[in-house]
């Protein structure tokens, strides 16, 4: 996929156009800051070229990824054992949420600049509103997300209406504000409908049969990966829609939007809703691949751990973002495993407790990518290819990341 | 009439810490535009910094506590100035990287004190004063709340008198307020910086220490519950405003305070409420700058 270079590119073309000669709000010169790559012209053939073999690639990729339960690999190292026991799956799936749930995040800060810390709030109500109606009410599973979404959609725009009056650094503040109080509401546990510190396990009666039990984690590994297909579709046509393009000239530069004659509040409300309606499905099929709600489903620490995730695979890239949510759980995944082996408990003191804290090295690692790989790993992939062939025109993601995080302070 | 002592003091001592921490992190994001995420490992580490002290010298006098106080600042502020000096430094202007920075040296840290002094709460000692109560117009107030409210208090005198009356205090002023400006007139505004993470990371520092003695213990969480609130009291007195930053921990500690005992336990849901309703009609906080 090469389109979010390509609109970065000419995002920081935009940038310096606007800054310098073009008159102020030439719809020229916005056209060009929105054009989401599809409008830059100089590329032409040879970027439908590539385009197509990326597609080809990703088709092909995600034909494997298919057949993934089928197979007998091992990756050790990786995985916890060939790719067709449960728990390999389970973990691939979990790779595959959350690469979504990253997707969904970069709509927000990737397309309209919107560092919001209060996401999981939506991830959590599509977790525990899909558990507690299951729980309570007596419908069967389609119904019952239904139900959800529609409660996730009015909390979108209430809680995206009133954020949206500040931008920036308070945005962020407020929208960590409310997705608190949703945490604190889920560990007060009232009527005992949350569970508290708990959690909520997953009633089964509804379900149908094929979703159930251990043995049938492979069609949960199938829809995971379908949600990842699906959400990633999504975010692709958001991306390059109007509302897509008006929201990244948002992000670019607000007050020449309003000038314009767009409604910069709009846009961002939609992108904001869309991206809490995708993440709370991705929720709900979270509920039914770990069959149970937990208070961590909605915690602050799992926002955070999502913009981990797209900073480290690279802020404004949707393949960054998704890479960035394999990496990470895999390895948070694996650095568990190492913590509690017996190699480390050997170790002294000021050895065995960073490397016995996941979180610590995670932490770590992350600080170093921001400092040191600015446009995270695919931006460090592309430096690497560019410098292999060096040709004249390549585009520079690094830069292009730093100013899209630039433009959402 | 003591309930409502009570609970007064009690939010009152609440609004204490939370103005503690809030104070550092409004001047730090008034000045350099950064929202410190780590600002609560900063708390956690001079909470655990002062638990330390008073655990090694095994007893619980009020000398001791002195210089827990002490010990919980400098680390505190070393710590800041420590973040401010070698990570913060190499990214001045990029205030989301910034941002990301001060997020992941938060997750390290935390996690880092959970491996030193493990997840559960570790319960603490001081004067045996502070066990004691005082009778005002009838209501038993625990004495600990009179030490967060004048600790507090202490340190907003210091800091508007550092603000108003010496040349570092009139830089960072002049800094919040215009910064290109300062540095136009030849003033190395970077020492202002550092300057202000040392002072916020000594009060929030200090806070840390109160803070244990308030709740009786000290866990490696102990920092990010607080920091969440302490947000919030920033939003609501206006970012970068210090008198804003009092009057809002008070407003909020107390409005907690009383929102828990009178409408069963809802403390957390009307502060959240009251920030909704302050964006709503007053966006840049109460004593905040219209921009």
């Amino acid at each position: 996929m090469t389109t979010d270079t390509d609109a970065s590119g000419v995002n920081s073309a935009g940038t310096g156009a606007s800054q310098g000669t073009s008159t102020p709000g030439s719809p020229a010169g916005l056209r060009q800051t929105a054009g989401d790559g599809r409008s830059a012209p100089p590329a032409g053939p040879r970027l439908t070229r590539r385009r197509i073999l990326g597609a080809a690639a990703g088709l092909a990729g995600v034909v494997l990824l298919v057949l993934l339960p089928l197979l007998n690999l091992s990756l050790p190292g990786v995985l916890p054992g060939p790719t067709y026991t449960p728990g390999s799956l389970q973990l691939l799936a979990m790779c595959m949420l959350m690469a979504a749930a990253a997707l969904t995040y970069h709509l927000l800060l990737g397309v309209a600049g919107l560092l919001s810390f209060g996401h999981a709030l939506y991830f959590g109500a599509g977790v525990y509103g899909l558990a507690i109606i299951l729980q309570n009410l007596d419908i069967p599973l389609l119904p019952a997300m239904g139900l959800t979404l529609l409660v996730v959609i009015v909390l979108a725009h209430v809680v995206g209406s009133i954020s949206l009056r500040v931008s920036g650094i308070p945005f962020a503040m407020v929208t960590l504000a409310f997705a608190q109080a949703g945490s604190v509401i889920v560990g007060r546990n009232p009527d005992g409908t949350t569970g508290g510190d708990e959690g909520l396990s997953l009633r089964t009666e509804n379900l149908p049969d094929f979703l159930v039990g251990v043995v049938n984690t492979r069609n949960l590994y199938w829809l995971a990966l379908a949600v990842l297909v699906a959400v990633f579709v999504v975010v692709t046509w958001v991306q390059s829609s109007r509302a897509g393009h008006a929201a990244a000239a948002v992000r670019e530069n607000e007050l020449r939007v309003r000038v314009l004659g767009l409604q910069p509040y709009l846009v961002k409300l939609l992108i904001f809703v869309v991206s809490a309606v995708l993440v709370s499905i991705i929720g709900m099929v979270f509920l039914l691949l770990q069959s149970g709600a937990v208070p961590r489903a909605i915690s602050a620490d799992l926002t955070i751990t999502l913009l981990v995730m797209v900073v480290l695979g690279g802020v404004g890239s949707r393949w960054g973002a998704v890479i960035g949510g394999v990496f990470y759980t895999i390895l948070d995944q694996r650095l568990t495993t190492l913590a509690n082996s017996d190699a480390i408990d050997t170790l002294p003191d000021i050895l065995r407790i960073p490397l016995s804290e996941p979180l610590f090295i995670l932490g770590t690692l992350f600080i170093l990518v921001v400092l040191f790989l600015p446009g995270g790993l695919t931006g460090a992939a592309q430096r690497l290819a560019e410098r292999r062939n060096r040709r004249s025109g390549t585009r520079h993601s690094t830069a292009a990341s730093r100013e899209i995080l630039e433009e959402s302070a | 009439m003591s309930t409502v002592v009570l609970l007064l003091f009690t939010g009152l001592g609440l609004g204490a810490l939370y103005f503690l921490v809030a104070a550092g992190l409004s001047l730090i994001y008034g000045l350099m535009g950064v929202l410190n995420f780590a600002h609560g490992a900063f708390l956690t580490l001079g909470a655990f910094a002062g638990w330390e002290v008073a655990r090694r010298t095994g007893s619980d006098d009020w000398g001791i506590f002195l210089l827990s106080l002490l010990v919980g600042a400098a680390a505190g502020a070393a710590f800041a100035a420590f973040t401010e000096f070698v990570l913060i430094r190499r990214l001045y202007q990029r205030h989301i990287e910034q941002l990301l920075i001060t997020l992941g040296l938060s997750l390290a840290a935390v996690a880092l004190f959970d491996g030193i002094w493990g997840t559960d709460p570790v319960f603490i000692q001081g004067p045996a004063w502070f066990k004691d109560t005082t009778e005002i117009f009838g209501a038993r107030v625990p004495n600990d709340r009179f030490v967060c409210i004048i600790a507090a208090v202490l340190v907003l005198l210091a800091m508007v008198f550092f603000l108003k009356n010496t040349r570092y205090g009139m830089i960072i002023r002049a800094g919040v307020e215009n910064r290109s400006m300062v540095t136009a007139l030849g003033i190395d505004v970077r020492k202002a910086f550092t300057l202000v993470f040392t002072i916020g990371g000594a009060a929030a520092g200090l806070g840390g220490v109160l803070a244990s003695h308030y709740f009786g213990y000290v866990s490696p969480m102990l920092g990010g519950s607080l920091l969440i609130f302490a947000f919030i009291v920033t939003v609501i007195g206006g970012l970068g405003s210090l008198t804003g930053a009092a009057i809002a921990a008070v407003a909020v500690a107390v409005l907690q305070q009383f929102a828990n005992f009178y409408l069963g336990g809802t403390g957390d849901f009307v502060v959240v409420l009251a920030l909704a309703l302050v964006l709503l009609f007053r966006p840049s906080g109460l004593l905040g700058r219209t921009s």
